[in-house]
This record gives structure tokens, sequence and C-alpha cells, in this order.
């Protein structure tokens, strides 16, 4: 099940880790996107910390991690291909996964439902 | 058209030099890896060439002085010819930078600096500060300048915990890029439903780790926030300080003083407010005025006036943060500041100001039965309109922005700000009649009915450009950076 932040970013966990994007809406509010800045393998994060950025041909935006946790494998296919975040932004444009996630700080993040209430869909 | 590289033959020339009088090195006198091991692949073209290829390639630019250029935030006025022909005069033009640190050098530039001097005391005026520096070679120079003295004023005072400096979303872009400059942590402040700093989520991040606050006054709205004095006052009040971008001064210039609303330091984009011209990434000055507290960190040198009525460099500051730019920055473009300083004087400040917010306000109350506006209230000295009902039918910003170059108009600045969807900014200025103003408001009017009818229409502009609608998304992602 996947859990939402004001900030447009998704988080999915499965077996203790968390794979996070940014949100369908965020992609097509941006525009095509031009290019993924990734953090570091290993990096830690507390939760709302910038972890990295996308740019688009109207803006760059940074990216907040919406949940504590530490780096543990980046979408590596982003880098190449930036455009699969317009077309999937919430399954094959994953941008990373974090191991050691503070799971308590899901309480603080939105169901899908919500979500979609909040951008007024 | 053609590249300069394809025009010409091979050993044309528009000059001829003359015959080399020095003794010719050997090419030993260089290591090889210095050495071109090919002819640098310079065009070979005549005068003729040369003088025709650069004159048909503006031809198909727009500028100031051939079209009506409304791009929000950049305040394209007209720059009025006086401000080159004065600062072009020999006795300017001729004179060599280094001559004030010369022995007996400044006996020779004496004018130079009298003008220098004059025109940080007429911003000083102008802004309400203590005392200005001309040196900052851009505005976002003049901001890392700034926030850089912000820094030095807290650890003069032993307080080196502030590490943060805050920066609403209405702000300039250049602002966070500026603090992280400095070595500060930038923190986003929202903006409240009216556009303005939201002051319950500035009360909770103001404490003892902020330095300051980065505020663009009139903001990227065009809109003068309402408490910006409060504003002001609760960041002092939690020994924090306050910088006003002056960016978009020109809504303000000869009506309101920042200095004397509180701000601590500010910086002018004589670009735009003081029209000189807008290049191609340059030359600019980005001149600072800051308050009493501050005027110890300014950086060195400052030109002083002795008793006897003669100007020098004086460099003994010993709590100045330094040097920031060579000799005393962009001395001709700061020579057409001082122009256009003497030409409008105190009174035509004032219409200047008047005139930009009545243009934008005039424009932004003819197309709100087309446009979406976000925030419902008057403007300064630009409108931020919403492309939003025209997206619903797939025709987006761009696509207007497009449009608009098809019959004579340069685009307005569209996505920016970010916290309005499908942004279009624009910023008519006071040099524009209302006549010219009128046409572009038809134009936007027809494009917004042409939505309605045809929006394909819209999305095939532009038509009549010499180059079409160029693909930003491939450009992007697959830049192509040859060097010649």
């Amino acid at each position: 099940m996947k859990y939402y932040a004001e900030t447009h970013e998704w988080v999915e966990i499965v077996d203790g880790i968390a794979t996070v994007g940014i949100t369908e809406f965020a992609a097509e509010e941006l525009g095509d996107l031009t290019y993924v800045e990734m953090p570091a393998i290993g990096a830690v994060f507390e939760a709302g910390a910038v972890f990295g950025s996308v740019e688009s041909v109207k803006a760059a935006s940074d990216i907040y991690a919406p949940l504590a946790g530490k780096v543990c494998e980046i979408n590596d296919a982003l880098e190449t291909n930036p455009e699969v975040l317009n077309e999937a932004a919430e399954g094959e444009g994953w941008i990373c996964r974090f191991s050691d996630v503070d799971q308590s700080g899901l309480s603080k993040l939105m169901s899908r439902e919500d979500y979609l209430k909040s951008i007024g869909k | 058209m053609e590249l300069i590289f394809k025009l010409g033959a091979p050993g044309r020339r528009g000059v001829t030099l003359p015959k080399c009088d020095v003794p010719r090195h050997s090419d030993n006198d260089l290591p090889a890896t210095l050495r071109r091991s090919a002819p640098a692949g310079l065009p070979e073209v005549s005068e003729l060439e040369a003088v025709r290829h650069f004159t048909l390639l503006s031809r198909q630019n727009m500028g100031v002085d051939t079209h009506f250029y409304p791009l929000g935030s950049c305040t394209m006025k007209y720059n009025p010819k006086i401000n080159e022909r004065l600062s072009a005069l020999p006795g300017f033009t001729d004179q060599h930078p280094l001559l004030p640190q010369l022995p007996e050098g400044g006996a020779l530039c004496q004018g130079s600096l009298e003008a220098l001097y004059e025109t940080e005391r007429l911003l000083s005026d102008l802004m309400g500060f203590a005392a200005t520096t001309l040196q900052p070679m851009a505005g976002a120079n003049g901001e890392l300048t700034a926030i850089t003295m912000f820094a030095a004023y807290h650890k003069s005072r032993g307080d080196e915990r502030r590490r943060i400096m805050l920066v609403p979303d209405a702000a300039h872009g250049t602002n966070p890029a500026s603090a992280a400059m400095a070595g500060f942590e930038s923190r986003d402040i929202p903006s409240n439903p009216e556009g303005d700093v939201d002051l319950e989520g500035l009360q909770a991040m103001l404490g003892p780790e902020v330095a300051g606050i980065m505020l663009t006054c009139p903001n990227t709205l065009g809109f003068f926030d309402h408490n910006v004095v409060k504003v002001i006052e609760m960041v002092h009040q939690a020994g924090a300080l306050a910088y006003c971008d002056g960016a978009n001064f020109n809504a303000i210039v000869g009506r309101v003083r920042p200095g004397d609303l509180g701000f601590d330091a500010m910086h002018v984009n004589v670009h735009k407010t003081f029209s000189t011209p807008h290049g191609g990434g340059g030359p600019g000055a980005g001149p600072v005025g800051v308050c009493e507290r501050l005027v110890p960190f300014l950086p060195k040198s400052r030109i002083v006036k002795d008793a006897d009525g003669t100007y020098r460099l004086e460099y003994n500051y010993p709590q100045s943060i330094g040097y920031i730019a060579p000799f005393y920055g962009n001395f001709s473009v700061l020579l057409r500041t001082y122009v256009y300083l003497l030409m409008c004087g105190r009174e035509g400040f004032r219409r200047i100001s008047e005139n930009a917010v009545l243009n934008a306000n005039y424009l932004r109350e003819r197309l709100a039965p087309y446009y979406e506006q976000k925030y419902q209230r008057s403007c300064m000295h630009e409108c931020v309109l919403s492309a939003s009902r025209q997206s619903a039918k797939g025709v987006r910003a761009l696509d207007i922005a497009k449009a608009l170059l098809d019959v004579g108009f340069h685009a307005p600045t569209i996505y920016f700000p970010l916290i309005v969807p499908e942004a279009m900014m624009i910023e008519p200025t006071e040099t524009e009649s209302k006549a010219t103003i009128d046409a572009f408001c038809e134009v936007m009017i027809a494009i917004a009915k042409a939505v309605e009818t045809d929006p394909d229409s819209v999305k095939r502009s532009p038509q009549t450009m010499p180059i079409g609608r160029m693909d930003e998304v491939a450009a992007a992602r697959n830049p192509v950076l040859a060097s010649l």
C-alpha cells in the first residue's frame, strides 16, 4: 500500500524496504522531465530532508524523504531515461529505495484517497 | 541561416594585420601540450560578410528597440540612448582602470571617481540606506555580497550558531542559491492565501539559528507584502537580519525606501530599474545598500571624499568582507546608471514607479475576464496570469507564449513563479504607451478566443518565426555542446 506526502512523494514498504518516488500528479505538473538527481547509496536522511531533485523544461524541484532511512538502491534507469518518470511515476519510475526505515513516520503521511482529495482530484 | 563558419573562403580576411616587428619566438618556447597541432577553426570572411551576417542575425532577434518585451521579473524597459552616448565619452573610456591605485594617478581620474561616488550617494538616498557599494557585478552577486556581510556581522558578535537563511516561496530563484554560496542552509517559508508571507509559518521558523530572511519586495507575484514591516520586526526580534531583493524596485522607486521599512540591506539590478542594457549575461551591476550597522563590513575598496574635495579609494577597513570584484565593478555600466539617475531625478522616479504600476494593473484588468488569476488583488509592476483555463483545452502557457511571437510580441515569462500553475508573468514597464499595451491585450484576448474554437491553431505556433517550435525536451535530455 502506498502512502503519500504533502510534498508529492509516495512511499511503499515491502519487507522493510521502502520504495520512494514522486506522484503522477507531480510528474504531470512538472512537465517533461529531463534530469533526476539521485542520492548516494548509503546516505542517511531524516524525514522531510531533501534527498534529490528532478528537473524539467519548466523547473527544478527538490524531492523530500517521506520517511527517515538509509538509501540502499537507486533506479539507474532514470539516469539515461528520465522520461520513464513521466510515463509511470508511481511504478517503473520509482526513484530510490531506503532500508533502516523509521516506520513511525507513516502516521504523518496520507492515504491515496486523502492525497487525491488534497490536490482536488 | 548559415553559421559564420560556413561562410567565406580559405584565406579571406576582413582586416590586414601590420607586419610583426618583434622577433618571432621559436615554436619550442611552449611545451608541446600547449601548442596547436591544427590551425584554430576561425571564420575566414570579409568585412562585408561579417557585417551582413551579424546584421541579419540581429534582424531575427527580438529586443526592446524592436518589439514590446513584457518579460515578467526582468523589467525590459527602454534604455535611453543618452546613457550610451555619455558613458562612451573618451574621458571615461580611455582611462586605465588601475589609475586610482597608482601614485599620483588619482589626480588623473577625479571625474570618474566623482561619478562613482555620486552614484553611490544617489542610490543610498533612493534606497534609504547609510552607504552603498557599486562593486557587485550582477544582481545575484549583490545578494551574495550582502549575505556574506550578514555572516560577517553575526560572526563579529560571536553569534556563530546562525546558519539558516529563510526564503519565502515567492522570492527570486537566485536567493536560495546565494544563501547556499554564502554557507547558509536555506529554508522555504510558505505564502498565505493572499500571496503574502505566512506570519505563523515565519514565527514557527524563527529562532537562535536563523541568520536572516531574503525577501523579494515586491515579490515575484507582483505583490507588495501587506505585512512587510511586521515581517522585518519579527525577524529583528529573533536577532536575525532582513535582506531586500530589490530586483522589483522599479515598482516602488521614488515612493518607498526599503531602508525606511527596516531592511538591513538590499541590492538593485541596474539593468532593470536603472535602464542599463540587459546583456547576454553581462556585463551587469548589482549595487548593494546597507544600514549603519553593516557599513563596517562593506567590500573593499570604498570611494571616499576628503575634506579638500578630492576623491580616492580607501582600503583600511579591518572588518570588511574583502574583495568581491576586479577594479570597482563594471564601471561603464555604472556610468549609464549615473546618467539615468541624473536624467530622472527624484520626481522622475516617482512617475516611473507610478506608471509601471498603472500599466501592469491596466493590463491585468483588461485580461481578467479571459485568464485566471490565482490571487484576486491589485498588483505592483507586473501581474501573474494563469493559463489553467486554457490548459483544460490542451493549450498551455508555452503555446500562448509561442503564439505571441507570431504577431510580433516577445513572450512573457512563463512557468514562474512556481506557485502559480501555468503561470504567465507579464511586466509591461512604464516605457510602453497605452496603445501598445492595448494591442498586446487584443492579441491575448484573440488567443483566448482561439483556444475555445480552434485550440490546434494556437498549438501550431509559431508559424512566422525564422525557426518554428523547438524541441526543448530533446535539447535538455541530449544536449549537443560541440565546440567548433
